[in-house]
């Protein structure tokens, strides 16, 4: 299995005080431990993305919970202030305790 | 030895009470229902109906990618529950203090048509919910 690779869509620039949108995707597969190998009727053990954050500056705006309901390839899209010129930081958090992360910056101007 | 049918049927009785009071303790390890999924999130206080926004398809074609959005005034934290997956919560959005507004998408599986529900706790404490009953043509979670 390739490793998951993060996506994010964040505006650049912004004005002090705007409401931008932002777009995240992570290709994962999301098994959800309720499937059987066809083969060999094996359980395939769960192996999910169980956490997403979305910091900026240190600061929370968004934490998602994920259960194994969520489709694979997880896709959040919401709404962030930008207060100031700062780095919005992405984590997503595996099962194994793996944690990838991905950092955008937005320019005040 | 040889049982009388008297003490036969006191045998089966215990075996039967035995094994219901088994119950409960192998229960707890099971993935907790939607009902207990939205308890264990409000703590067990009323819900109200409005004041949430759930958009959900009416028919999802495929149940493997459905998108959901979820918006709320005034909420801090959403939770999605689908009552007929085999693991009812779907995902808990707890929003920041940047959090632009009290809103997100994503997409869920769903393995057979059922009613999905979106409960948010609101800035006054106190909770509202929103349900849609979503068509599932080609059930999610297959294999």
């Amino acid at each position: 299995m390739s490793k998951p690779r993060p996506r994010v869509k964040v505006p650049k620039t912004a004005a002090a005080g705007d409401v931008v949108t932002i777009k995240t995707l992570i290709s994962h597969p999301m098994e959800s431990g309720h499937r059987k190998d066809p083969d060999t009727g094996a359980p395939i053990p769960r192996k999910i993305i169980n956490r997403f954050k979305t910091t900026f500056e240190g600061e929370l705006v968004l934490d998602v919970a994920i259960e194994p309901s969520i489709s694979a390839n997880p896709y959040f899209k919401f709404e962030m202030k930008v207060p100031k010129t700062g780095t919005v930081r992405f984590e997503w958090t595996d099962d194994d305790g793996s944690v990838y992360s991905k950092e955008k910056t937005i320019t005040v101007s | 030895m040889k049982f009388t049918r008297r003490q036969t049927l006191a045998l089966g009785a215990g075996a039967v009470a035995t094994a219901a009071m088994g119950l409960p303790s192998a229960s707890v390890a099971k993935i907790a229902t939607a009902d207990e999924a939205i308890a264990e999130f409000t703590g067990g206080a009323a819900i109200k109906e409005g004041g949430v926004t759930l958009t959900a398809p009416e028919i999802a074609e495929n149940g493997n990618a459905v998108q959901v959005s979820v918006s709320a005034e005034g909420a801090s934290a959403i939770l999605i529950v689908a009552d007929g997956n085999p693991s009812p919560k779907v995902a808990t959005f707890t929003f920041g203090p940047l959090a632009g507004a009290p809103e997100a998408s994503t997409r869920m599986r769903l393995i057979q048509t059922q009613n999905v529900t979106a409960v948010a706790k609101l800035a006054d404490g106190s909770f509202a919910k929103a349900s849609s009953y979503v068509k599932v043509t080609i059930g999610g979670c297959g294999g």
